[in-house]
């Protein structure tokens, strides 16, 4: 079934120099996620997981080596190149929720839809919203809910463009322990649902365990973990 | 409270590194070096001015009265160390063989004139020499007419009361010379020591005694304020505004000028300052949240946070006066060559002013802040709801409004000039929200409506970025306004005010006035006209009549409470006649004859005439002409510019009505200063004509005028300078909302050009509403100033308003993305680390 990968780096390097140090966050890491898959990237804090995401995101750019997305390589690409993929194929869940406070839950929502100019944002939208429990809270600006609401607005937000990647950071990060519970259920639902691949960071194991692979990011090395 | 200035200065200094005092701080040092630099210039330009007009005073200050100074209005000053100095004013006959002349005898003690010089000549004609004395024991000095008049040359001695006194200079100018311009005869001036001797001042004499007054404006202040209320009857205090009319009206608009442009600075500055605040605020409420956490009581909180507060105000005054004072050398500078003298020192006073500024600024941002802390507990603070539950917008301004209310009353020093700005800024502030709401909406449908192409998308983000900051887009708004309305505020009415203002003083207004001229002598005079090449000499008839019943109501019973009523009572009017309305008055009530009702018993008063006796449109009149009764009705109140230097009169009727009675005329025309030898050759011709020549007068209010246009041109300049400045602040303030949504949208996948696109056109969107409502609010404040409060005309200016709402539209967008264009090409990830 799996032919090429989704996601791959190969002697993914990523460092830099703070008060004179050389920091090197991530050595010649190489990774292959193939589409469909759900990975949990853990580690301790620091570890640079978080630095991981971003590089396989495109959200940054590496000190060397090669990110491929969708067999297109990122280091082929500019910033915008970068954009127009993550566009395209991505979505994405922060730990702080990462929501506009100007806008209501809807209008959140709506934004990455409205950037590619969907004609259908709106309906969209509301059904995404309706598929996370708040079709009564469309309205609603991010200071008027609550944490667990407000996560449940990006999950909306993440899968209302249909991505084929779905990128977490500490999804439950920011929630006690019953929220985030609510929420991981929520995020593997909508990811069975829409067959996304789901790139997950934590330090959670019980939400790690939840995923079909585990990739440990140790002084900047990843090992896969063999799950029982 | 040494923990709480110990966590105060620690916590300020991390503010400053963290970058989210800087905008502030810059914001209020602006605020600060606007009002102390206008503070400091204005202040020096005043001082200068109130000493030019000084020169026309002889001093500083004048306590004036029509008995012997009392003694100890003299020792307060010499215990002050204010320089003093007696004259004595009288009218009295000068003798010089068989001819004698009535003269304004002016006895004069050593050291007069405290300011200003006298200049002196030895024939009618020499253009003299100034000197720093005063007639020796024995001398006299006569003016050039004195001297026409009694055929006297230098050396010759004339009769003055008992006394034989020779003739020993020719006085060409005097500075105090003036006062009552139809009223002086020509001038003797003499040694005060010689007075007694003339045995002139007996009782019940009409002696004018002055004790002159020089010192620095404060002592100065000092002084009148603490001997007003001591004045007895018959005593005032007179200082250059009220001493001359046209001096008095010269400076008053200088002042509202010079008001006008200091308050623009404030207003611009309080704005800056406001949008600035907002990422300090963010800052420091977090900041506070954690003490509480940690166990800060709510006492040490606040007291943390008030000593914080006044510390950053302190140290932002401190800069913003330096800068303050640098700035107003260099504007000192730049003017120091076209101010005749140099400039005085700067006072002290502007460091204080601006430090008080600065607290009240800083704690009119603060306070709505410190007010909602008082009230939450640990937990609130936790959930931060310190920051999603803010205090409402009307009371976090409340306290800002307060202080810029206040500053506009401070700056304006004028409650009409005070209140119509107000107006101004709450009906700008109206129309922005109105018209930013209704844009909104608007554009929301017709996005809508055709959201196909990929550009128009993108620009529907951008202007729908209005309708998502609304609070914020709206404060910019204001702020851009605001900047652009005062720059067009000032480059409407800049020039045209300047220019009118001179203009009410042209190059040719009359500087020469003849008077007494016999109805036989007309023809004569207009000769003379005609060979002299006057243009505009006009010749009005005069005709003295005293006002004895105003509606069948005696006035000579009525108990005058003020003091200028009276003597106006009691002395004779001049009444003239006219066809037409002179060109420098204008009809306030009433109307103005046609050719039907000449010979009608009609009359039209002067208003300031009219207030001080109680006179109202419809009232009857009734004046005794040389005996004869005459009865007016008041049929129109009328304005005069009494700075025209035209002749003017209180109480004109249409022709027809008062030619049976014993006229004489009055003319006043043009001649070049100097221009003695035809004078002389009229006055020869006709020796009962009286010549006032107001030349040198005139020339000294045209200096004044000319000094006070640069300077206010200066201040302009910087009010400029601040108006931009809150463009820049208001573009900081909201950067970092910005920069969180653009990263947010390129995470989402965004291109960069769509992020600018969207930003270009949210910026065009604000220019454009900002630029539309300043127009109209610039042009309906230049309407109404030059209106209602400086009396100038007003003329639209359409290639303005079309070039500042376009520049706004291109300008507005362009320094925007200059500002925001920097994080456009940091990776997103970066970005998403620091929001």
């Amino acid at each position: 079934m799996q032919q090429s990968p989704i996601i791959q780096a190969q002697r993914l390097t990523y460092e830099f120099i703070s008060h004179d140090n050389h920091i090197r966050v991530l050595e010649n890491l190489n990774l292959s996620i193939f589409a469909g898959e759900q990975v949990a990237i853990i580690g301790s804090s620091g570890s640079g997981k978080s630095t991981l995401l971003s590089l396989l995101a495109g959200l940054d750019v590496p000190s060397s080596g090669s990110v491929q997305i969708l067999n297109k390589s990122f280091s082929s690409l500019d910033e915008d190149g970068r954009a127009a993929i993550r566009a395209s194929s991505m979505g994405f869940v922060f730990q702080s929720f990462q929501l506009l406070p100007s806008l209501t839950a809807l209008e959140n929502v709506m934004l990455p839809l409205q950037l590619k100019n969907h004609p259908h944002a709106k309906e969209l939208s509301s059904g995404a919203l309706n598929k996370v429990g708040l079709s009564a809270r469309v309205l609603h600006y991010p200071k008027q809910l609550s944490g667990g609401e407000q996560q449940r607005v990006a999950i909306a937000r993440a899968f209302a463009t249909q991505p084929a990647i779905l990128f977490a950071d500490e999804p439950t990060g920011n929630l006690d322990n019953a929220t985030g519970q609510v929420i991981i259920e929520l995020l593997f639902k909508m990811n069975a649902e829409a067959g996304t691949t789901l790139v997950l960071v934590t330090h959670d194991a019980v939400l790690a365990n939840r995923c079909q692979r585990q990739l440990k990011l140790v002084n900047g090395v990843l090992n896969e973990v063999v799950t029982a | 409270m040494n923990l709480s200035v110990r966590l105060a200065w620690t916590q300020t200094l991390n503010l400053w590194r963290s970058g989210a005092l800087r905008v502030l701080v810059f914001s209020l040092v602006l605020a600060v070096a606007a009002i102390t630099s206008t503070g400091f210039f204005t202040q020096r330009v005043e001082t200068s001015l109130n000493q030019q007009g000084g020169l026309l005073l002889g001093g500083d200050l004048a306590v004036l009265s029509d008995h012997e100074i009392p003694d100890r209005f003299l020792k307060r000053a010499m215990n002050q160390g204010i320089a003093t100095v007696k004259t004595y004013e009288f009218a009295s006959m000068v003798v010089f063989g068989e001819t004698n002349q009535l003269s304004e005898i002016k006895a004069v003690a050593a050291g007069f004139p405290l300011r200003g010089d006298l200049t002196i000549g030895k024939g009618p004609t020499d253009i003299g020499q100034v000197v720093k004395t005063t007639p020796n024991l024995g001398d006299v000095w006569l003016e050039p007419r004195l001297a026409n008049l009694l055929n006297v040359k230098i050396g010759d001695k004339v009769e003055v009361g008992e006394r034989q006194l020779a003739v020993s200079a020719i006085l060409i100018r005097e500075p105090s010379r003036g006062g009552d311009m139809f009223g002086f005869a020509p001038r003797l001036m003499m040694n005060a020591a010689d007075l007694p001797s003339t045995k002139l001042i007996q009782y019940g004499s009409r002696v004018k005694y002055q004790l002159l007054l020089a010192s620095s404006p404060q002592k100065v202040n000092q002084y009148s304020a603490q001997t007003k209320p001591e004045l007895g009857r018959g005593e005032k205090i007179q200082d250059v505004r009220n001493a001359r009319p046209e001096i008095k009206s010269a400076l008053e608009k200088a002042q509202q000028f010079l008001g006008l442009s200091a308050m623009v600075s404030v207003i611009l500055a309080m704005a800056a300052m406001l949008l600035s605040s907002l990422p300090y605020i963010k800052q420091t409420l977090d900041a506070f949240a954690l003490m509480r956490c940690f166990g800060a009581s709510k006492n040490v909180v606040l007291q943390v946070l008030a000593i914080q507060t006044l510390l950053i105000a302190f140290f932002s005054a401190l800069l913003g006066v330096a800068f303050g004072y640098i700035g107003q050398l260099g504007l000192a500078k730049l003017a120091g060559s076209l101010f005749l003298e140099a400039l005085p020192p700067a006072s002290a006073m502007p460091v204080l002013l601006g430090i008080i500024t600065s607290v009240a600024m800083m704690f009119a941002v603060v306070l709505p802040h410190a007010w909602q802390m008082r009230n939450l507990t640990a937990m609130n603070i936790l959930r931060r709801d310190t920051l999603t539950q803010p205090v409402s917008a009307q009371a976090k301004f409340l306290p800002a409004i307060v202080v810029m209310v206040a500053m506009i009353f401070w700056q304006a020093r004028d409650i009409k000039l005070a209140y119509s700005t107000i107006l101004a800024l709450s009906l700008l502030c109206i129309a922005i929200v109105g018209i930013s709401y209704l844009l909104v909406g608007l554009a929301y449908r017709l996005f809508n409506l055709s959201t196909q192409r990929p550009m128009l998308n993108d620009i529907k983000i951008g202007v729908l970025g209005l309708k998502r900051r609304f609070g914020l887009s709206t404060l910019q708004m204001i702020g851009f306004s605001m900047g652009l309305m005062v720059l067009m505020l000032l480059a409407l009415i800049r020039g045209d005010l300047i220019r009118n203002w001179q203009a009410s003083l042209p190059a040719d207004a009359p500087n020469r006035f003849v008077i007494n001229i016999q109805p036989a002598q007309i023809a004569g005079v207009k000769q003379f006209f005609e060979q002299q090449h006057i243009k505009g000499g006009t010749i009005f008839p005069m005709v003295r009549g005293r006002l004895i019943r105003q509606n069948g109501k005696d006035l000579g019973k009525t108990q005058w409470q003020d003091e200028r009523a009276k003597r106006l009572a009691e002395r004779d009017f001049n009444l003239s006649w006219a066809a037409q309305m002179q060109s420098d008055n204008k009809l306030l009530s009433g109307r103005w004859w046609t050719s039907q009702e000449y010979g009608k018993p009609y009359l039209s008063i002067e208003q300031d005439l009219a207030k001080t006796l109680g006179i109202k449109l419809g009232d009857q009149l009734d004046f005794d002409v040389a005996g004869t009764p005459l009865t007016l009705t008041v049929t129109s109140l009328r304005k005069v510019e009494w700075d025209t230097m035209r002749a003017n009169f209180f109480a004109v009727a249409p022709p027809g009505v008062l030619e049976g009675f014993s006229a004489n005329y009055i003319s006043s025309f043009h001649l070049p200063l100097g221009a003695d030898a035809p004078m002389n050759q009229l006055i020869r011709t006709y020796p009962n004509l009286t010549v006032i020549d107001v030349a040198a007068l005139m020339q000294q209010v045209r200096g004044i005028m000319q000094k006070m246009s640069s300077a206010i041109e200066y201040v302009f300049i910087f009010s400029l300078i601040a108006g931009m400045a809150v463009l820049y602040s208001a573009l900081v303030a909201t950067r970092q909302e910005r920069v969180t949504e653009a990263t947010l949208m390129r995470v989402f996948g965004a291109s960069r050009w769509q992020v600018s696109v969207a930003y270009i056109s949210e910026f065009a969107s604000i220019g454009i509403i900002a630029a539309v409502v300043a127009t109209v609010a610039a042009n309906l404040l230049a309407y109404y100033l030059s209106a209602y409060v400086l009396d100038i005309p007003f003329q639209f200016n359409l290639t303005l308003a079309l070039s500042a709402m376009l520049g706004a539209a291109i300008l507005i967008p362009l320094a925007a993305w200059l500002v925001l264009r920097g994080f456009l090409n940091v990776a997103p990830r970066q970005l998403l680390n620091s929001i």
